[in-house]
């Protein structure tokens, strides 16, 4: 036994505890029930709300469990007459003020207030004064309030300082007139403020969405995971019927701990977008006609075998969402390559394919999701991983708030919700420069080296003191890790990029790690869902186009697969002009749209998220399976179904499997042990050029645009994280032609222009225009990153 | 420190902030908050706005918030427009005793406004006071912009009321 071991008596049983522990953390652990409300095993302790009052022998009154550390030999009594007793005074006073009103309250059902007062609570309140009132505050889309049932626990307070790093609620007034609330008039901001309803013990923080929608004891909780990010999030489905009511998180230590973004919480209510498309559809002479599922999928190998006998098959190109299954991915990239094209990729937001057979087998977050806590310090080059990857920018400021370094490379200066130890905003086309000086600083103070070709790229490069910070602090670090993110990966000199973070990873021994943009990028890479290899990495004999590739070559069909590629694509405009002047275009998709209409000559409508079983691979390379939750809407039917049944009226071989779980299995075995590997997975660099001269654009993707689930949630178009469709530029650039907010400007990009409206914005660097994409006003711009040209409309 | 704060907060506010700020550690600078939402309600002829404590925060590098919740908590801070003269009546047990609700009586009869209200030119406020001022040797008292007016009759009331501009 070691010396922080003691033993206390709870109940008459001996627990072992240690010291320094609570006490509630040591009756939770044993299964001894202690009643709480302001107690949360995430948050600092309150012991505010007196609930989980216990009798300590030799205490001359009873004790809070959540805040009495533990000690040697001390006897605890939970239930005896003293502590009863504590805890139904203690919810006569909660009841005082709060409403008796269980019937019409959203949380009825699963409030722990209502429980409790089950078992605490008399039958008949003593109190005859008048209640307190307070008025309802409007905090925004996601959250509803009812404050008057607020009973000040302070979770959603101590929540927004400690978890979400940005106080937003708070408690003003005093005594009877104290309030929850946000004092002036204003929506919360926090990218995980959704979690605030799990923490609030009764119906004063309830979802928007969901309000009076259903009874939670007529919901069916089923497990999910979450469709958003790379993170896989773990998620429980609260399902009514054959409808998903809500989403909340389902508790995984490894991955998401108990929190869920707002993002992966409220994307649900896509599914139930009136642009959802219900039966298979063709066009002919320009309208459109249902049909049924046999007669759509015949159009499909008719025209498609058309487009393959009148060209060739590298006349067709396959464009599918990162956000797929894994089975779905490998069923299409089966059926692609054994018709003959080689053309699919699902790396849309991204230009610079030219190291793509040297990189690793996926792109690997470098580490576990939970170990990012650990970190002593890390770099991120072009990421606002707060908004892209919300569950890992939790854990990285874990990490920063124990004192980690956390160092930004970024080409706009986005809000963090912890102190950095370093920041550089620069140009995109100074990111490589940067790096190269970051390169150098590292080589100034380490023994490593690097081949000449490397040394002509630092050899000019010019370091600073900021440069000598982030590589002391990566050398001095035991763990430490270079991180890539989604501008980085979008970026047109993204090879080099990858080059110089691996050198500077390897020689300042880091892990080096990237931060992927979907749910399933892992997945779609070890699937084979990329031009270049089959499932399991393999190399392809003869590799087709990438993504870029395919909408710049103008081909004469296109296969898509839950993409929207005018707003999915590095390149809007290519990316539309292909679609629109391909001869045709398949949409399996589980929306329709003008565009889609405009240019698709068959929909296939497939199952939206939680319509449809399936399996994701996460950024750290953890492969989780789920089952379908409801049924698909109408005649749409799961994405593997109906590629598998597309295999057979191909005739193809391999195509009979009777479940998703039969094409997992098949593409596991393929793709065998995953090798979660990126050191030396990268090419040897080339000489650092600039890219373009003048303004440069800069292209992010705000977090509930980047699919086409969160681009029909209504509630989360509603935040502010979606595209304004709109030109951010700084004051000095404004000044310099004369532009003032609100202005119409022209934004012009290679031959084509589009009026923009104009928003100051000063987290963009000199002579840069940070647009936001997926966003109508945008498309006929173009490639995400290059020259731009603005003036006066 | 933005540029705003530095607009919303004057010179001789920020030179008063940073006399407190001296007097506790660099990253103890929320300390300060009280001594600051005090001079900032000074500079603001008696009352605080949402933008004064917003540049408070910013200041003292403290969440909008937290500082909306120690305005709001402390009864010495008005956080709603106020009239410029704050006179607060002692009506505690002494001064009850001497007489106290004659005055109060008087002052709300002859400014023709509540406890707690303003009259409609802006230049007086009757604060609702709570506590005990702490001078119960000169009750009936009261206090008017932090100076102390001891052994009221309504004549020596409306004598002080009538020499304020």
């Amino acid at each position: 036994m070691s010396d922080d071991q003691i033993t206390i008596e709870v109940d008459g049983k001996s627990l072992k505890a240690e010291k320094g522990q609570m006490l509630i953390e040591v009756t939770d652990a044993n299964d001894i029930y202690v009643p709480r409300f302001c107690y949360h095993k995430k948050l600092t302790v309150a012991a505010n709300c007196r609930m989980c009052l216990v009798e300590v022998e030799k205490a001359p009154k009873p004790l809070p469990a959540c805040a009495t550390p533990v000690m040697d030999g001390m006897i605890v009594k939970t239930q005896s007459k003293v502590a009863v007793d504590a805890q139904k005074s203690i919810m006569e006073f909660l009841l005082i003020n709060h409403p008796l009103d269980c019937p019409i309250c959203d949380q009825g059902g699963e409030c722990e207030l209502q429980d409790l007062a089950m078992g605490y609570g008399g039958d008949v309140s003593r109190y005859q004064e008048k209640k307190r009132v307070v008025k309802d505050k409007n905090i925004g889309p996601l959250i509803q309030t009812d404050l008057t049932r607020c009973i000040h626990c302070t979770r959603c307070v101590r929540f927004g300082e400690e978890v979400a790093g940005l106080r937003e609620m708070g408690a003003t007034g005093r005594g009877e007139n104290m309030e929850i609330g946000t004092y002036i008039e204003k929506s919360v901001s926090s990218e995980l403020s959704g979690n605030i309803i799990d923490l609030c013990p009764v119906g004063a923080l309830t979802s928007k969405p969901f309000r009076y929608s259903a009874r939670t004891w007529e919901l069916v909780q089923k497990d999910g995971i979450a469709p958003h990010d790379s993170v896989g999030s773990n998620i429980h489905f609260h399902v009514k019927g054959e409808r998903v009511k809500r989403v909340a998180p389902a508790e995984n230590e490894l991955i998401n701990e108990v929190w869920l973004s707002d993002r992966d919480r409220f994307s649900y209510e896509g599914v139930y977008s009136d642009d959802r498309l219900q039966t298979p559809m063709i066009k002919e002479d320009g309208s459109w006609k249902e049909v049924d599922w046999e007669t759509a999928l015949d159009a499909v190998k008719e025209k498609l075998n058309g487009v393959i006998e009148s060209h060739s098959a590298e006349q067709v190109g396959i464009l599918a969402s990162p956000s797929s299954t894994l089975e779905e991915l490998y069923l299409l990239q089966k059926f692609s390559r054994d018709i003959g094209v080689n053309n699919i990729d699902t790396r849309l937001r991204q230009a610079d394919f030219s190291d793509q057979d040297s990189v690793s087998q996926f792109p690997y977050l470098g580490q576990a999701v939970s170990e990012l806590e650990t970190l002593q310090s890390a770099l991120v080059i072009g990421s606002n991983v707060r908004k892209e990857q919300p569950i890992i920018n939790h854990r990285l400021r874990k990490a920063a708030l124990k004192g980690a370094a956390i160092m930004l490379l970024n080409p706009v200066d986005y809000d963090y919700n912890y102190p950095l130890a370093a920041k550089s905003i620069v140009a995109p086309e100074q990111l490589s420069v940067e790096l190269a000086s970051i390169l150098k600083a590292v080589l100034e103070t380490s023994d490593g080296s690097i081949d000449a070709e490397a040394k002509q790229c630092v050899e000019n490069a010019n370091v600073t003191d900021t440069h000598r910070t982030i590589a002391s602090k990566l050398i001095d670090s035991e763990n430490a890790i270079v991180l890539l993110g989604n501008t980085a990966t979008a970026h047109p000199q993204f090879s080099l990029l990858r080059t110089l973070a691996g050198l500077i990873a390897k020689i300042s021994k880091s892990k080096l790690g990237y931060l992927s943009e979907a749910a399933n990028t892992s997945g779609a890479w070890l699937a084979g869902a990329v031009p270049h290899r089959h499932a399991g990495g393999k190399e392809c004999a003869s590799v087709g186009l990438n993504s870029n590739e395919m909408v710049q070559a103008k081909l004469k069909a296109y296969v898509l697969l839950s993409v929207e590629p005018e707003l999915d694509c590095w390149d809007s405009r290519a990316a539309r002009t292909a679609m629109n002047d391909a001869e045709l275009v398949v949409s399996l998709t589980a929306y329709r749209s003008d565009e889609i209409e405009n240019y698709a000559d068959v929909m296939l409508p497939i199952s939206a998220f939680v319509e449809t079983s399936g399996t994701y691979i996460n950024n750290e390379g953890i492969s989780q399976s789920f089952a379908g939750a409801v049924s698909p809407l109408g005649e749409a039917r799961p994405a593997w179904k109906l590629l598998r049944v597309l295999g057979n009226t191909f005739n193809l071989d391999g195509f009979e499997y009777q479940s998703s779980a039969d094409v997992s299995a098949e593409a596991i075995k393929i793709i065998g042990d995953i090798k979660a590997e990126n050191m030396d997975h990268w090419r040897s660099p080339v000489a650092i050029e600039k890219n373009g001269a003048g303004l440069q654009r800069i292209t992010e993707t705000p977090m509930n645009m980047i699919d086409s689930i969160c681009r029909r949630a209504v509630s989360l178009q509603q935040t502010d994280n979606v595209s304004d469709g709109a030109i951010h530029i700084n004051t000095a650039l404004a000044d310099k032609n004369n532009l003032s907010d609100a202005d119409t400007a022209k934004v012009e990009q290679d031959d084509s222009a589009v009026n923009l409206k104009v928003v100051i914005d000063d987290r963009v660097p000199d002579d840069c225009v940070l647009i936001q994409s997926a966003h109508p006003a945008q498309v006929d711009l173009g490639a995400s990153f290059g020259s731009i040209r603005i003036g006066k409309a | 420190m933005t540029e705003t704060t530095k607009t919303i907060l004057s010179e001789h506010t920020r030179s008063e902030i940073d006399m407190w700020l001296e007097k506790y550690p660099e990253d103890r600078k929320q300390s300060a908050v009280l001594a600051a939402l005090r001079e900032a309600q000074h500079q603001n002829d008696g009352y605080l706005t949402t933008e004064l404590m917003d540049a408070v925060a910013d200041y003292l590098g403290m969440s909008n918030i937290a500082v909306y919740e120690v305005a709001s908590f402390y009864s010495m801070f008005e956080t709603q427009p106020v009239g410029r003269h704050s006179i607060s009546v002692c009506t505690n047990i002494s001064c009850l005793l001497m007489g106290s609700d004659d005055i109060v009586n008087h002052i709300e009869k002859k400014l023709g406004i509540k406890t707690g209200e303003s009259t409609a030119d802006g230049k007086f406020y009757i604060k609702c006071e709570e506590e005990c001022l702490a001078a119960c040797c000169g009750g009936p008292m009261m206090m008017i912009d932090h100076k102390y007016y001891e052994n009221l009759t309504t004549d020596k009331v409306d004598e002080i009321l009538d020499s304020l501009d």
